[in-house]
């Protein structure tokens, strides 16, 4: 190597950064070819709004979709909105979203998907949802680059009261109950909001020194306490009697999760039919039904359901689309 | 850049004599190191910048199989590194293991695309670069080291941290170029990163040269006894000691970083935008912070950046609040960073012996880290049972123990200048 002289090493040199640039620059055209976005498919006909009624709210290819309760797999309505995260309730909705290449934002919107409230939030989107009467939204991000988590990954789940404008950016500005006494821990993480009727009290996940705990909230008081250990992503029933959740297998995470329906009442928990590990927060379609989302080995998703009693078998409901949620009154 | 920061304040005394050698800016073989290190780091940054993003959105992974992945080679590269720095000496070539550093973490650029879905493969592709970035580091500072006069050390790995942050800033960027132009094929991100990676190591091959070792070629090859002998010679021990005690007063950016969004209340979306403050100041900091090191003696200049960290920790709950307080904090973070990362290497570098340089650097550097792992674990700790102002009064207290320890420890070496 020391014998080559000067101007033969950058010969060298820039031979390879123009091959090698040939070779980005190539590939990168390549793949800006393929990654061309489909349009948006706006079947006519009714526009998509988010009136309660018997149909259910999905995603499929980004973009907001319904179908008819009685016959998911028929033909769908599609808007023109995009969303990676959807939930409605009561004629509000909330749309996760990319606001840039890089950063996110949550849209608070109304019956006819006109966007009413934005938040910028700080992650990739995960969770949301609106409570029962549509007054409060919440979501769930994951942020890259907290250090501080021993896992690299850390969650910010933040609450929105769409009447008053109040914003809770995260949960862990609230005080922890645990095992009856105050806590706190800087690995503290929390995620998967599911909201009560009365509009203050909620359920969610939250995670500290290695365990998965379901907690209950007070919004107003800005309060959670622990309930139980290994419950993940709760969304509470109808009748707010059940909590349906995703339970870790052997309470180790990388083994799956088995959906199940925890009786708060009893505190007993009861398995569904369904086997496959499901990373999700279940959506409750009716009062006795769970539908949630299930990705096929090369990611694309299909919306499954499930009875909530652990009877039963799981059905394939919307096939190719994500995220669901009833629009039932 | 790093001409102009490097030039105005070496040039300034018009001393004659002795001073002219400090005229010379840094050695070529520095300049290249530089440049592989800023190419590489571009490199690394894009794939960093991508990932989370690529394992949650393009793949549907979980985070929590993402932390696994994250999570579990920290230990083992701090190990490797000793591997690496050994190997590089018994074969008497830093820059054959050094490239082999390089190489490895560039082809790992291109196992993501063949790991595809698969979590575990993912996992290990990343190993595989962790693996690089632990075998290199160690070689490269002993090239640095033996391509530059001592007295100049200070200057020489202030151009090499300079440069090499200069990449990790560009890095984001071009992966955010990237991204725009071929919308969420993040593929493309991988294989142009690769390709950035593979012009470093040509840099690397072409222009980076290695002396002899000023050794005769007939002495033996340094053997493993007499690597861990390196631990029986006093002057080697007190260097790692207290290279392991200045790991022990650190507790990690993201606790600074979460303690300052806290009390100011900042929005979310500026908290990564501290660890660009920090960065900028360690990249405007390194070169002038090395050049002063030079001048006024390493030892001083590193005591001098643990000083400034303990302040830093102190101002967490001090009197500023607003701007003055991010402003000045971070700052001094960036300030601690440019006067003890290179720094401490240029401070090692004259004390080890030549023949063992590599294994003493990474000595150095491991001891470091994994005392590193130990303080940021004991500070969640003391989070835990006392309170972030109680804990972080009690780091800023750790932090001035272990200046005066290591004060004391060195002082004595009237060779650390």
């Amino acid at each position: 190597m020391t014998q080559l002289s000067n101007g033969a090493r950058i010969g060298i040199l820039a031979a390879a950064v123009v091959v090698l640039a040939g070779v980005a620059a190539g590939y990168t055209a390549l793949a800006a070819d393929r990654a061309e976005p489909a349009p948006a498919a706006t079947k006519d006909g009714l526009p998509l709004t988010l009136t309660p009624g018997p149909r259910l709210l999905t995603i499929t290819d980004r973009h907001l979709a319904t179908v008819s309760a009685a016959d998911p797999g028929g033909p769908r309505t599609v808007s023109t909105v995009q969303c990676l995260r959807v939930y409605a309730a009561a004629g509000t909705g909330v749309c996760l979203r990319p606001q840039t290449a890089w950063s996110y934002e949550v849209v608070v919107l109304d019956a006819d998907l006109r966007p009413h409230q934005t938040v910028a939030v700080p992650g990739l989107p995960n969770r949301a949802r609106v409570s029962p009467s549509g007054r409060l939204v919440a979501w769930t991000v994951f942020v890259g680059g907290d250090s501080y988590t021993s896992s690299g990954f850390s969650t910010r789940t933040g609450i929105l009261d769409t009447r008053t404008g109040t914003t809770v950016n995260s949960l862990e500005e609230f005080s922890v109950i645990h095992e009856g006494r105050p806590y706190r821990n800087v690995d503290v993480n929390f995620w998967g909001v599911t909201f009560a009727a009365d509009d203050n009290r909620f359920y969610a996940t939250m995670s500290t020194a290695g365990r998965r705990y379901l907690i209950r909230g007070d919004l107003a008081a800005r309060t959670v306490e622990t309930l139980r250990a290994n419950v993940e992503c709760p969304s509470l029933s109808p009748d707010g009697t059940r909590v349906a959740f995703k339970q870790a297998v052997d309470a180790d995470p990388q083994r799956g999760w088995r959906l199940s329906v925890l009786d708060l009442a009893t505190m007993t928990v009861t398995e569904t039919a369904e086997r496959t590990s499901v990373d999700d927060q279940a959506a409750w379609l009716d009062a006795t039904t769970l539908g949630y989302t299930l990705r096929q080995d090369d990611g694309r998703p299909d919306v499954w359901s499930v009875p909530a009693d652990g009877s039963g078998t799981p059905r394939l409901l919307i096939p190719g689309a994500e995220s669901p949620a009833p629009l039932a009154a | 850049m790093y001409l102009s920061t490097v030039t105005s304040p070496v040039t300034a005394p018009s001393g004659a004599g002795p001073r002219r050698r400090r005229i010379a800016l840094v050695s070529g073989n520095v300049v290249a190191l530089g440049t592989v290190s800023l190419i590489t780091d571009v490199s690394a940054e894009m794939v960093t910048a991508v990932l989370p993003l690529y394992l949650v959105l393009g793949l549907h992974v979980s985070p929590l199989a993402y932390g696994v992945v994250d999570g579990v080679y920290t230990g083992a590269t701090a190990v490797l590194r000793l591997v690496g720095g050994f190997v590089a000496d018994r074969i008497r070539s830093r820059k054959l293991v050094a490239g082999f550093g390089y190489a490895l973490s560039a082809v790992a650029k291109l196992g993501l695309l063949l790991a595809g879905r698969s979590v575990p493969a993912i996992g290990a592709v990343i190993a595989v670069d962790r693996l690089g970035k632990g075998v290199r580091s160690a070689p490269r500072d002993a090239l640095i080291t033996e391509s530059t006069p001592p007295e100049a050390l200070g200057r020489a790995f202030g151009v090499h941290r300079t440069m090499d942050s200069i990449g990790a800033f560009l890095g984001p960027l071009v992966a955010l170029a990237v991204l725009a132009v071929v919308g969420e094929s993040y593929d493309a991100v991988f294989v142009t990163s690769f390709c950035i990676a593979a012009i470093a190591v040509v840099v690397l091959v072409l222009f980076v040269r290695e002396r002899p070792v000023a050794a005769a070629p007939s002495a033996p090859a340094p053997s493993l006894s007499s690597a861990f002998g390196l631990l029986r010679d006093a002057p080697v021990r007190r260097l790692v000691a207290a290279a392991s005690l200045l790991g022990l007063a650190t507790i990690g950016d993201g606790f600074v970083y979460l303690l300052l969004q806290r009390r100011e209340d900042l929005s979310l979306v500026w908290f990564p935008l501290l660890a660009v403050g920090t960065s900028l100041a360690y990249l405007l900091l390194a070169a002038p912070l090395g050049v002063l090191a030079d001048r006024i003696g390493r030892l001083p200049v590193v005591l001098g950046g643990y000083t400034a960290l303990g302040v830093a920790y102190l101002l967490l709950f001090g009197p500023l609040t607003g701007w003055p307080l991010l402003v000045l904090t971070l700052a001094l973070h960036g300030l601690f960073y440019a006067a003890t990362d290179g720094v401490l290497i240029a401070l090692a570098g004259p004390v080890l012996p030549a023949r063992l340089r590599t294994t003493g650097i990474a000595l150095v550097q491991t001891g470091q880290a994994l005392a590193y792992l130990v303080s940021s674990v004991l500070f969640g700790l003391a989070w835990q049972a006392w309170g972030p102002e109680s804990a972080s009064r009690a780091a800023a207290g750790v932090v001035a123990v272990v200046v005066v320890a290591t004060l004391l420890l060195l002082r004595k070496r009237g060779t650390l200048r």
